[in-house]
C-alpha cells in the first residue's frame, strides 16, 4: 500500500482530487450527452464536499460542515432546474446532443 | 505497520467510490450511470461517517439517493433518447478526456504534495457533546440563521423555476373549456341531411 497507516488529511485530499479529476474527464468524455454531464457535475460537487468535510475534521472547525450543507442545498436546486431545462430542450429539439444545439449562436 | 480497521474501511470505501465514479462516466446506459452514481454517493457517505460528519452523511443518502437520483432516473426514462447516437464519437473523445483528467490530477497533486503531505494535522478534537447533529444544528440555527433562510428561498425558487419551465403552454395542454361547452349550439353538433325518400320495395 502506497500510503500505509491510519488515514490522514492527505488521504482524503488525494481521494477528493482523484474524484474531481474523474468527473472532469467525464465531462469531456460525455460531451454530447447532457444527462451524464449533469451526473459528472454531481460527482464534482461530491469531491468538493469531501474536501470540506476532511478539512472540517482535521482543523476542528464545524463551519466546513455548514458549508457542505449549503452546497448540498444549492446542488439539489441546480440539478432540479438543470433537469427541467433538459426536458425542455428535448421537447423543443428532439435530442439532447450538445453538438446539435447551435441555435443560440449569434 | 499493522493495518487498523479504520484504514481498511477507508481504502475499501475509496476503492468502491473510485470504481463507481469511473463506471458513471464510461457506462453505455444512462440508467446504469445513475445507479453507479447511487453507489458512489453511498460510499462517499461511508467516508463522511468516518470523518464524524454523521448528519451530512445521512443527508447525502436521503437527499441525493432518495430525491435527486430518482429525479435523474425519471428524466432518463421519460425522454425517449437514442443514446447510441450520442456515443458515436465516444472513443475519439477518450484521449482529450484522459489528458484533461491527468492534468487536473497533476495540478492538484502539486498543491497537495507541497502542503498537506507531511503536514502533521491529526484528527481533531473528540466529537462534540450531544453529537454531530446537535452541534451542527446549533451552528445553523444561531450563527448561520440568515444563510439558512436564504437556502430555503433558493429551494423555493428552484421549485417555482422547475414547474414554470416544464409546464406546457395552454395550447398544448389537454383541458376543457366550460363556457365553450355551455354555449354550444345545435348546429355545431347536429347536421340534418336532405335526402330523397326511397320507395319501399313492392
Amino acid at each position: 500500500m502506497a500510503l500505509p497507516g491510519a488515514p490522514s488529511l492527505a488521504h482524503y485530499l488525494v481521494l477528493g482530487a482523484i474524484l474531481f479529476a474523474i468527473s472532469m474527464a467525464g465531462i469531456f468524455l460525455n460531451r454530447r450527452n447532457v444527462i451524464v454531464m449533469l451526473m459528472a457535475i454531481e460527482l464534482m460537487l461530491l469531491a468538493v464536499n469531501l474536501n470540506f468535510i476532511a478539512f472540517s475534521r482535521y482543523l476542528d472547525d464545524m463551519a466546513g460542515q455548514v458549508f457542505v450543507f449549503f452546497i448540498l442545498t444549492v446542488a439539489a436546486a441546480e440539478s432540479a432546474i438543470g433537469l427541467a431545462i433538459l426536458v425542455l430542450l428535448f421537447r423543443n429539439t428532439g435530442t439532447i446532443d450538445v453538438e446539435a444545439q447551435g441555435r443560440l449562436r449569434g | 505497520m499493522s493495518m487498523t480497521f479504520s484504514t481498511f474501511t477507508f481504502y475499501a470505501f475509496s476503492a468502491i467510490l473510485i470504481f463507481a465514479a469511473l463506471r458513471v462516466i464510461t457506462t453505455r446506459n444512462p440508467v446504469h450511470a445513475a445507479l453507479w452514481l447511487v453507489l458512489s454517493f453511498f460510499s462517499a457517505a461511508g467516508i463522511w461517517l468516518m470523518l464524524q460528519a454523521e448528519f451530512l452523511a445521512i443527508a447525502l443518502v436521503l437527499v441525493y439517493v432518495g430525491a435527486v437520483m430518482v429525479l435523474f432516473l425519471f428524466v432518463v426514462m421519460m425522454l425517449d433518447v437514442n443514446f447510441e447516437v450520442l456515443r458515436q464519437h465516444f472513443r475519439s473523445y477518450l484521449p482529450i478526456a484522459a489528458a484533461v483528467g491527468a492534468l487536473v490530477l497533476f495540478e492538484m497533486a502539486l498543491v497537495i504534495v507541497d502542503s498537506a503531505i507531511g503536514h502533521t494535522a491529526t484528527a481533531g478534537a473528540p466529537p462534540p457533546a450531544g453529537g454531530n447533529t446537535s452541534a451542527l444544528g446549533k451552528l445553523l440555527y444561531v450563527e448561520y440563521v440568515y444563510p439558512f433562510e436564504i437556502a430555503a428561498v433558493v429551494l423555493l425558487v428552484a421549485i417555482v423555476a422547475a414547474i414554470a419551465l416544464t409546464q406546457r403552454d395552454p395550447r398544448h395542454r389537454k383541458h376543457q373549456d366550460p363556457s365553450w361547452q355551455v354555449k354550444v349550439r345545435r348546429e355545431d353538433r347536429l347536421r340534418i341531411l336532405d335526402m330523397p325518400s326511397e320507395k319501399p320495395p313492392a
